[in-house]
């Protein structure tokens, strides 16, 4: 019997199939292709894969009706959601449904094989290391696994990444943050960071708001966040424009126990 | 047909009073000419007589026949004097400067004796008036001057040696001197000549100076205006007349060229909302298709960048990458100004937005040498707006006037105000219904991008439709059918030709019929239906107090906007700045403004720079 392959890419687009399908061989990684949501879930019935890269935008299915399909098929394999209209919208609610990251197109090889190699290593954390990072307190709420935001009882919003996240970089090389005064936007970009890999990331902010102060320990020492990622280890201190309805798309603890709602982690393969 | 302009009726009306005057003029003017002339020959007469009268008395009292005759027959030779002769009470002629009557009698009852001998007994005083007479001779109809002059008894006569006339007679006789009128006649003549040609000089020559006039102030310009208004009927609202008149047409030619100032800006307006509801559409739909073929060149050129090992190579492929993420940062751009959001308002300090958004180009500003003035008013009411979309639209106007600007240095104001403005010109008008409730509201022709109202009118045997202005009072509206206003026309309901005209009521303006139709639940609103009236009436709205308005103005010393620019810019993908700018800017602008309730305008000279002007309602 032949091996399974790593990754199962499902696009309508023929061209994006074997760009994705070129960079990952290259990085010998072995890929298999379906050019439908249909054809995607036949793949995922007849074998499993590490990994499955999904367009929102499919022919028949959209990328949450085979997200909600094939994990109401039992299958928990980690998804990256692609998509072409890429809204913050979009983004937060991929998260939302289950998908492990995002990936807006059009993209370069190094942002693929970035959020491929996160996923990866995110999909390797065992139950027991995700023990070891340990349960989020009680008061912070989670943007999917990719970041959080905690309030503050004067009204800011302390905002940070997700333990599996910073995990999955394998090393943080350097961060950057924006300064005080800018605004943010949930479902955007908050922070661009360099792992130790040399590869390029993008964290999804969890809550719009505007930045009071940016963590200047968490920029000069990147390895606080992985040590403390709930403590020392947060990024900004912001003032939010309507926490209320920021909230409404982030999980916190209580509600992470309802695996319909938010199902974790992937099938280790 | 002629056609009865205002100029010509201006002109006929002045020619037919000149002509009036100036005829009454010349015939007074002839009579009592005709008058002095006569007056002057009976003067003349009257002295003739009175001088025979005097030079043949002393003969008369020598009684010597013979030189009295002499006397008369010389004076009869005189040019002036047609004929003398001396009658006796009795009529008989014993003097006359024509012998062959010597000795005859007249007739009592002619016209130069009845006077006196008319009456019974014969009058004995004659008035000075009632001496002369005139007549025609009836050989050449030419007339003659006949002055009679009584010689009354005086005691010299009967005192006298030879004792004819006794005392108790009181006139002896009458002198009866005729002149002839020819020469009196043919001036007269010659007078009325004259008075008629100058007459008729002074009613040609004033009528044509004053149609020059009526004219060159009059017909031209009204002719201009009317050209004008054609133009703009037709559409070109691009049309402007010469205002540098100083008269009430040249008002007029600048309230026109307003209006069509006005007019173009809503129709502006307009098209502006269809370009940017269209955008998005068009933008959600492209941007899917496009990323994904712009994923197919980034994943390959990116991947043949990193295996690529020549540096020539290298270069090569990095310009494909960074020009491939260009266009992704232009898609993304698009997709994030066509992004159907609903902002997220609340009460909101409009100077705090300045503030922060100076704060965020402040050091690119102070790079290029660019000062920026704060004109803000304390104590602004709070306008309920999504304050970070207020934050953009001013970041953006700031980083197009830093632009403008250049790198030569310069000075960008901002100043922030709170002004009142009636609701007039401002509330739009949401419902419409006619008497039997059929909502007149038409989606399909917009004003500004909201809603028109649609009557039918119908004149004659002609029908056609007017679209109203939606805005309370900004009367921008559309008329399909040209209407001549002196026809009366009928205004319906379109559904249910129920009349909207009001009875018995006519516009307090201008006087044309009213129409009205239901607003509900505000009342009724009245218009005027008279095309170039813009008189409305809503009670309701107008008992409701103003609104208040927050102005933002952002006014910068830069390069400016050329005037063929001025109504594109605007336009999504309109850029001035070359490969610098998407050219999304301003119309990113466009669209918060109006998803504000608000209103922007743009005054720019180029060379001198420009000032966009903001307005956002305080309540929305």
């Amino acid at each position: 019997m032949k091996p399974s392959p790593d990754i199962l890419v499902i696009d309508d687009e023929a061209v994006v199939l074997q760009g994705v399908a070129r960079i990952c061989g290259c990085e010998g990684l072995s890929v298999e292709v379906a050019a439908s949501g249909r054809a995607g879930l036949e793949r995922l019935a007849a074998s499993s894969y590490r990994l499955i890269i999904c367009d929102l935008m499919l022919g028949d299915l959209d990328g949450f009706e085979f997200l909600a399909e094939a994990r109401r098929r039992g299958n928990h394999t980690p998804v990256i959601m692609t998509t072409g209209h890429s809204t913050l919208q979009n983004a937060v609610r991929s998260l939302q449904c289950g998908a492990i990251d995002t990936l807006p197109k059009p993209f370069t090889a190094d942002e693929l094989m970035a959020v491929v190699g996160r996923a990866l290593a995110h999909a390797a954390l065992g139950d027991c290391d995700a023990r070891a990072l340990g349960d989020a307190p009680a008061h912070v709420h989670c943007l999917g696994q990719v970041s959080w935001a905690a309030t503050e009882p004067v009204g800011t919003v302390l905002i940070g990444m997700h333990p599996h996240f910073a995990r999955a970089l394998r090393g943080i090389r350097s961060i950057d943050l924006a300064p005080p005064g800018t605004e943010l936007l949930q479902g955007a970009s908050c922070a661009s960071l360099t792992s130790a890999d040399g590869l390029p990331h993008e964290l999804m902010c969890p809550v719009s708001g505007k930045v009071i102060e940016p963590n200047a320990e968490a920029v000069a020492h990147p390895s606080r966040i992985e040590e403390d990622a709930y403590g020392s280890g947060w990024l900004y201190r912001i003032l939010p424009d309507d926490l209320e309805y920021s909230l409404r798309f982030l999980t916190s603890r209580l509600e992470r126990r309802d695996p319909q709602e938010f199902p974790v982690k992937g099938d280790q393969p | 047909m002629i056609r009865r302009t205002v100029g010509r009726k201006l002109t006929t009306a002045v020619d037919v009073t000149v002509l009036l005057i100036i005829s009454v003029f010349a015939i007074v003017n002839i009579r009592s000419h005709n008058q002095n002339l006569l007056a002057e020959v009976e003067r003349h007469a009257i002295q003739i007589s009175q001088t025979v009268k005097s030079s043949t008395e002393y003969d008369m009292l020598m009684n010597e026949p013979a030189r009295i005759h002499e006397t008369i027959r010389r004076l009869g030779q005189e040019e002036s004097i047609e004929r003398i002769r001396i009658m006796n009470k009795a009529g008989k002629i014993t003097y006359s400067s024509d012998d062959t009557e010597i000795g005859t009698t007249v007739d009592l009852g002619t016209e130069s004796c009845i006077r006196c001998h008319g009456v019974e007994p014969p009058l004995e005083r004659l008035e000075m008036k009632a001496r002369t007479r005139l007549f025609q001779r009836p050989h050449d109809r030419s007339g003659s001057l006949g002055v009679i002059t009584p010689i009354y008894n005086e005691p010299s006569c009967w005192t006298a040696a030879c004792h004819a006339h006794p005392q108790s007679q009181t006139v002896l006789g009458v002198f009866d001197v005729v002149m002839p009128l020819a020469a009196v006649e043919a001036e007269m003549r010659r007078g009325q000549i004259e008075m008629i040609v100058f007459a008729a000089t002074a009613v040609v020559a004033l009528s044509l100076i004053i149609g020059v006039f009526v004219r060159r102030w009059v017909s031209v310009p009204v002719e201009h205006l009317m050209a004008a208004t054609q133009h703009v009927a037709g559409g070109d609202l691009s049309r402007t007349i010469d205002e540098t008149r100083a008269d009430e047409l040249g008002t007029l030619a600048r309230s026109f060229n307003q209006m069509t100032r006005k007019l173009s800006e809503a129709r502006l307006q307009l098209v502006q909302s269809d370009k940017l509801a269209s955008l998005g559409r068009l933008a959600a739909g492209v941007a899917h298709e496009i990323n994904n073929p712009l994923t197919g060149v980034l994943t390959y050129s990116s991947l043949m960048l990193k295996r690529a090992r020549t540096r020539e190579e290298q270069e090569d492929l990095r310009v494909i990458v960074r020009e491939t993420i260009r266009c992704r940062d232009i898609v993304k751009s698009l997709l994030d100004f066509a992004r159907q959001s609903t902002p997220r308002k609340r009460a909101s300090d409009i100077n705090e937005a300045i503030r922060r958004a100076v704060s965020v180009v402040e050091r690119q500003l102070s790079l290029h040498g660019v000062v920026v003035e704060q004109q803000l008013q304390p104590d602004l009411p709070h306008p309920v707006v999504d304050a970070n979309q207020m934050e953009q639209v001013l970041v953006n106007l700031l980083v197009n006037a830093a632009d403008a600007i250049g790198s030569k240095g310069g000075r960008i104001s901002l100043r922030s105000s709170v002004l009142t403005l009636s609701p007039v010109g401002v509330v739009p008008i949401k419902q419409a219904i006619c008497p039997k409730r059929h909502n007149l509201i038409d989606n399909e022709v917009r004003f500004d991008g909201k809603p028109s109202i649609r009557i039918k009118v119908r004149c004659d045997n002609e029908e056609g439709f007017m679209h109203l202005d939606s805005v309370y009072g900004r009367a921008g509206h559309r008329h399909g059918l040209l209407l001549d206003e002196r026809r009366k026309a009928q205004f319906l309901c379109p559904e249910c030709s129920t009349s909207l005209l009001l009875e018995n009521r006519s516009c307090p303006r201008c006087g044309a019929p009213l129409l009205a139709f239901e607003s509900p639940p505000k009342g009724w609103v009245e218009t005027c239906t008279r095309r170039a009236c813009a008189w409305q009436r809503w009670e309701e709205v107008d008992a409701s107090s103003n609104r208040e308005y927050i102005e933002i103005e952002v006014r910068d010393n830069g390069c400016g906007i050329a005037h063929h620019d001025l109504h594109k810019i605007y336009d999504p993908f309109h850029s001035t700045k070359g490969a610098k700018g998407t050219g999304l800017g301003l119309a990113v602008v466009w669209g918060i403004v109006d998803s504000h309730n608000g209103s922007i305008a743009v005054q720019s000279e180029p060379g001198q720079g420009s000032t966009f002007t903001i307005r956002i309602p305080v309540l929305p």
